[in-house]
């Protein structure tokens, strides 16, 4: 392999409802600043059903390019329809870095993208350079359930491919006055070719928050010590408009359902406020919520990591903390209802 | 009669690895290696098909020898089969060099036994990657289906399956052809207390264990950390941070103080997003 003859930083630009999903635009925004470090071009490969029209979206967030491939075949997201056009578009064009983000969508397409391009895919990543000589991507990720971080290089293979975390780099301010090329790419897949049918799909119709973007976020530990402490903490977050989360060891518990465990193996999450209760603070839990605006711990151990890592840290018991502070909410509630 | 390959790994329990605070490097007598979690319930999806179909259920890992541990844990939860590919020369492989090697062994479990599904867990808890199962998919030509949480159907006659992949609000129905591989959800099944029978079974279980040279035509280059593009450039330990104010008395003045300093932020209460319920305004 030539990698000389790689050139440029791309992103997969994922869309959901008709909409570029928020982690394609932040990797627009990390991508722009690694192709000006690189003095290369940063593109977007788009595919889908009548998605042409989000190319320009795409450009107003920093791309210089959008390639489109845009035809019913690509009506749902399906690994090998989807692959085929990206392997296709790399083949083409040879991009020396491609960004997907580290969605589910994005994992599964650059999983089986890398193995057949036969290049290093980095997973997970939450933090991205390039060193502007020799165009190396570097990586970094957290590994071992969060013990660790590691930077990781692709040196000899490209394009270097990374999943990149929602939320760990910032997208551009939206400019529609950027201009860019949008180049439509011919569709050469044929129904019959893809070994798998999306049948239908099934939405929740209670419409599910989610945990990544609450503002307010009550999570609770094995300090809860069972389903119990999760109610208590539920009233808490009800009384305050906050989400319920929870460590891994709450969600093995069973007290707390997986969708809603925050940390390395769960969800990375940014509220506003984060209120950990009797969580110790290991840091593969860590690693999912320290970005947070505010970090409010409870815990009956005063050794405990948590608080290291929390802006205010209160040594008690849960039981008696948590329904006081929901009464102290209550009663300022009350005041203000009666003060209008 | 179903064939069943359940992929798996054995993992340091990274919930409890301790760091040695001198070198920053991780400590690995400190964790116990385990059956990965998400592995387990793999296997025990394949052992659940089994009930359903019929068939067998063979389970195969790349590691050192004491990984034979770790297919044990798999002969407990039902599996009937296990091989153990180790071998100098797969040390050091990524992502690619090991769905390679896992790859050549599955074939030639195949050789033997001609295979209608695999089945992986949807991530390592050591690597934290879920890059493994795809990338044997692609490799055998079959078609990969990660985020499975549910296996509707399989009818080996016709050559397909029905199974449902989890989205963030919801699930997509999917029908596949068969042979093909699931990276399954760890919601998919609940795994019961292993019975008296497979345990003892368990116990005095010979996996086969193979060696590159067992595995017929296998090219070198893309063995071990040779076959694979990504190095670890650099490791260190994450940011500590510098730890927060302890609010200090009683627990009503705790808890007085904590209430004013959110009040005293109060605009941090201003809902810019979607919540789940009601609540203060």
């Amino acid at each position: 392999m030539n990698i000389e003859e790689y050139r440029g930083i791309w992103v997969f630009l994922e869309h959901k409802d008709g909409a570029i999903v928020p982690v394609s635009l932040e990797l627009l925004g990390a991508g722009r600043r690694l192709a000006d470090k690189r003095g290369v071009p940063l593109s977007g490969i788009l595919i889908g059903d009548g998605v042409k029209g989000l190319a320009a979206e795409a450009i107003a967030y920093g791309a210089e390019t959008v390639y489109v491939y845009d035809d019913p075949i690509f009506h749902h997201y399906r690994t090998e329809s989807y692959m085929r056009a990206v392997i296709a578009c790399v083949e083409k064009y040879k991009p020396e870095i491609f960004l997907y983000g580290a969605t589910s969508t994005g994992k599964d397409l650059a999983s089986a993208v890398a193995t057949d391009l036969a290049t290093g895919l980095t997973a997970d990543t939450t933090m991205l350079d390039v060193d502007a000589e020799t165009g190396l991507l570097e990586a970094s990720r957290p590994a071992f359930g969060g013990n660790i971080m590691a930077t990781i290089l692709c040196k000899k293979d490209r394009p270097q491919m990374a999943t990149v975390r929602p939320k760990v780099v910032k997208a551009l301010e939206r400019d529609p006055e950027r201009t860019g090329e949008v180049i439509e790419e011919p569709v050469e897949l044929r129904e019959e070719d893809i070994r798998t049918k999306v049948l239908d799909i099934v939405r929740h119709t209670v419409k599910k928050v989610r945990l990544d973007e609450a503002d307010i976020i009550v999570a609770g530990g094995k300090g809860l010590g069972g389903r119990v402490g999760f109610e208590m903490i539920g009233e808490f977050a009800k009384r305050i408009g906050a989400s319920v989360g929870g460590s891994r060891d709450a969600v093995e518990a069973g007290w707390i359902e997986h969708s809603r465990q925050v940390g390395q193996t769960g969800v990375t999450v940014t509220p506003k406020i984060y209120f950990a209760i009797g969580i110790s603070g290991a840091i593969q839990h860590l690693v999912g919520m320290q970005n947070s605006g505010l970090i409010i711990a409870i815990n009956k151990d005063s050794n405990a990591a948590i608080f290291q890592a929390c802006h205010y840290g209160i040594v008690g018991d849960a039981f008696e903390i948590v329904p006081m502070l929901t009464e102290a909410f209550d009663q300022a509630l009350r005041e203000e209802v009666k003060h209008g | 009669m179903l064939h069943i390959v359940a992929c798996i790994k054995q993992v340091p329990d990274t919930k409890i690895i301790k760091m040695n605070p001198k070198t920053n490097t991780m400590d690995r007598s400190s964790a116990p290696a385990i059956l990965n979690p998400y592995d387990a319930h793999a296997v025990e999806e394949a052992v659940r098909l089994k009930a359903r179909y019929g068939g067998k259920v063979s389970v195969v890992t790349m590691g050192p020898p004491p990984a034979v541990k770790a297919i044990r844990k798999c002969i407990e939860i039902g599996a009937d089969e296990g091989y153990l590919i180790t071998d100098r020369a797969f040390a050091g492989a990524d992502t690619l060099a090991t769905s390679y090697s896992l790859t050549k062994a599955i074939e030639k479990i195949g050789t033997m036994e001609p295979i209608d599904l695999i089945i992986c867990g949807k991530m390592t808890i050591d690597g934290d990657t879920g890059q493994v199962g795809p990338g044997i998919a692609r490799r055998l030509d079959i078609p990969p289906l990660t985020s499975v949480n549910k296996v509707v159907e399989m009818d080996r006659e016709a050559g397909q399956a029905i199974v449902h992949r989890k989205l963030e609000d919801g699930y997509e129905v999917i029908q596949t052809t068969l042979p093909c591989l699931l990276s399954v959800e760890k919601e998919i099944n609940e795994i019961p207390y292993s019975t008296l029978p497979n345990m003892m079974r368990a116990a005095r279980y010979q996996p086969v264990i193979w060696s590159v040279e067992d595995l017929g035509i296998v090219d070198r280059t893309k063995l071990g950390l040779k076959g694979s593009p990504t190095i670890v450039a650099k490791v260190w330990p994450p940011d500590k941070p510098k730890g927060g104010e302890m609010l200090q008395g009683s627990s009503e003045e705790q808890v007085n103080r904590l209430f004013s300093i959110l009040m005293n932020k109060k605009e941090l209460f201003h809902k810019s997003g979607a919540t789940e319920e009601g609540g203060v305004q």
